[in-house]
């Protein structure tokens, strides 16, 4: 039975074990074939990114990849509804935002700097975001959007209007070295916020490796000293995120405080399009964690009988022609015009000084 | 009925809470303690539930501020210190001002900054930070000098579309009395503070005291000093100083912050770009030492500009 190849490893970080009984979630199918449909499309979209970067001249500034991540980011993103939850997506989490529910154009627009994108043509790529509706634009400075996404969940429930809304975020083993993921997070624990934390451990923080990055054996262990429930999970493996994200959400919607799930994965390139990744050793790219866990997902589907080659192949057509389709509008639209530009960074137009000098 | 400046903080927060439900305070010791200086004493009791002890953690403060205002929430976080605030200055600076740039959502926070020295306070409980972030784009800079000032301006912050950064003044806390709020000046707006004809002080927050203190010995010696105060750093009233200079022909800017750039330089910088013709005497300007600010009170009160200082500079500025 393929189920037993799941390798869940819940941790205790807390006194309480929640350990999601694998057998009994025959339901999870239909998480999985959606998450799975959400990696596929990200894959494509990604590859094509990376060609265009490559290309020269389309692309305005860097493009940084998920390739290895997918199914850890997409299972969390696929427990978040667009315009209701909070989602701080990080840098490695195209497909967690399709999982959320993030429009395709929306990423297209803002990797051509065309002006229908959210940003306009102010800020670029993977920092895009439209606030508003739930989804947080992120800075360069990790950690530091942990406390904006707790911020949102704390007003919500100031105002009465929280309900069964979580939010949730990513940081990757590098990030969790900064001191804002440090008081973002002890924070969060101290509000008892229904906050999910991904910790992608890819390895390599651009290029330092987890042995130069953090002194404790599992950055799981982490979770007990801020008091939240963690647990570990193998990155890789689609079938044990969509388990262990579920429990995870579910615990936090439930009112269990912040939830930290660490995987273990290993990114799948370098740490941006215009890096070869020659710091990462061989013995490493042979390891467990660098299976490319789309090929994981693809395998557990069709061994579980969920699904056929020829339908994964109808999947992948499908996203080549969504992601053409959305270079095709976004390539026709106007970039930005520094003419036409307002240069204003207050909202409050009559405090906006003049030049001077 | 007497208030200081600090009760005009603590009432401009009452008036905050009261009015819009929306707002909420989030800072270290400010719940049942009231705060270190006790800018927030018994808003916890009269606001349940609106009031936040909070880890100490500027960065995160800051953070989730940034967040709660995405949501439609109008938090005003209180730095026990102005200086703690360098913990916080990333969340400040690119996150909260970025955030309206970039995304086209307003980000109405208010960050109270207990600001400037005080005897005895030392070098991480003195400083002034209005130069630093000033020089950042998307936030607004308040520098209140005045009671009324203190009141409304703090209430006119909440209200705003834009992180304010509120630079109350400790050294102001106490001393600082007024009969009653008066009327809110807009926002923005420099003030001419005392009249004159023979040079412009442009002072703000502590400072203003000690510049008029100067112009009012001067005046033993028949100059009539005008004082102008800037009250907002930024947006700064260019056209009040400019027309200002222009009657008097000589400019003295004054500045607690340390001297290299600054609110002092710039005014010194616009004024000498846009009213080069106007000036009878090389600009001057007057800030602390450079060097962090001293504990003991004997060095203190010669680190940072006081009426002395200022009346010797505005003699020489004067004599030109």
């Amino acid at each position: 039975m393929m189920w037993m190849k799941c390798t869940i490893s819940i941790v205790p970080a807390t006194s309480t074990l929640h350990s999601p009984d694998v057998a009994v979630h025959a339901d999870m199918r239909e998480d999985f074939l959606k998450t799975l449909r959400c990696i596929i499309l990200s894959r494509i979209l990604e590859e094509k990114l990376g060609s265009l970067y490559r290309a020269g001249g389309r692309i305005v500034g860097g493009v940084y990849l998920g390739r290895g991540q997918e199914a850890f980011s997409a299972a969390a993103g696929n427990n978040l509804r667009y315009g209701k939850d909070i989602y701080g997506p990080l840098i490695r989490d195209q497909a967690g935002r399709i999982a959320y529910g993030e429009p395709l154009l929306d990423a297209m627009r803002t990797y051509l700097g065309v002006i229908t994108g959210p940003m306009r043509g102010r800020d670029g790529n993977i920092h895009r975001g439209r606030p508003r509706e739930g989804c947080m634009a992120m800075i360069s400075h990790l950690g530091s959007l942990l406390s904006v996404v707790a911020g949102a969940l704390f007003a919500r429930r100031l105002r009465g209007t929280l309900g069964d809304t979580v939010g949730a975020t990513s940081i990757g083993d590098g990030g969790t070295s900064t001191g804002a993921f440090h008081e973002g997070l002890n924070m969060a624990a101290v509000e008892k916020l229904p906050l999910v934390i991904s910790v992608a451990n890819n390895q390599f923080a651009y290029s330092t490796p987890t042995s130069r990055q953090y002194a404790c054996e599992d950055l799981v262990d982490r979770a007990r000293g801020y008091g939240i429930e963690g647990y570990s999970v193998d990155g890789t493996d689609l079938l044990a995120c969509v388990a262990t994200f579920r429990t995870a959400f579910a615990r936090a919607r439930a009112g269990h405080g912040p939830q930290m799930v660490v995987g273990k994965l290993l990114r799948l390139g370098g740490h941006g399009e215009h890096d070869d990744a020659s710091y990462i050793p061989d013995s490493a790219r042979h390891k467990h964690e660098a299976r490319d866990c789309i090929e994981v997902a693809k395998k557990q589907a069709i061994d579980l009988g969920w699904i056929t080659e020829a339908e994964i192949r109808t999947w992948e057509e499908e996203s080549r022609r969504e992601v053409d389709a959305a270079q095709a509008i976004a390539s026709k639209e106007p970039t930005p015009d520094p003419y036409r530009e307002t240069w204003h960074a207050l909202s409050t137009s009559e405090l906006v000084e003049g030049q001077h000098g | 009925m007497s208030i200081t400046y600090l009760e005009a903080i603590r009432e401009a927060q009452y008036e905050a809470l009261r009015s819009d439900p929306n707002v909420f305070l989030y800072g270290q010791d400010i719940s049942t303690f009231g705060g270190a200086f006790k800018a927030t004493k018994n808003l916890s009791r009269e606001f349940p539930g609106r009031v936040f002890d909070s880890p100490i953690s500027e960065d995160a403060m800051i953070g989730m501020a940034v967040g709660a205002a995405i949501e439609g929430a109008r938090p005003i976080i209180e730095m026990q210190f102005a200086d703690f605030s360098s913990v916080g200055f990333n969340q400040i600076v690119n996150q909260a001002a970025t955030l309206y740039w970039r995304t086209n959502t307003p980000c109405p926070i208010t960050i109270r900054m207990p600001s400037g020295g005080t005897a005895g306070s030392g070098p991480f409980h003195s400083q002034s930070m209005e130069s630093i972030y000033a020089h950042y784009p998307g936030i607004v800079i308040l520098t209140p000098a005045t009671v009324e000032d203190a009141y409304w301006m703090l209430l006119e912050s909440v209200k705003l579309n834009d992180p304010v950064i509120f630079c109350e003044h400790k050294f102001l806390y106490y001393h600082l009395k007024s009969e009653g709020f008066g009327e809110a000046l807009p926002i923005g707006k420099a003030r001419i503070a005392r009249p004159g004809r023979d040079a412009t002080v442009v002072a703000y927050s502590a400072m203003l005291h000690e510049a008029l203190k100067s112009a009012e010995e001067l005046q033993m010696d028949g100059y009539q000093v005008e004082v102008v105060d800037l009250r907002s750093v930024k947006p700064m009233d260019t056209d009040t100083i400019l027309a200002s200079v222009s009657r008097t022909g000589r400019l003295l800017a004054v500045g607690e912050s340390f001297p290299w750039g600054g609110v002092t330089a710039e005014i010194i910088a616009r004024v000498s770009s846009e009213a080069f013709h106007m000036l009878d005497a090389p600009p001057m300007r007057l800030n602390s030492k450079d060097t962090p600010i001293p504990y003991h009170p004997n060095l203190w009160k010669t680190h940072r500009p006081t009426t002395s200082s200022i009346t010797a500079a505005l003699r020489t500025l004067l004599r030109y």
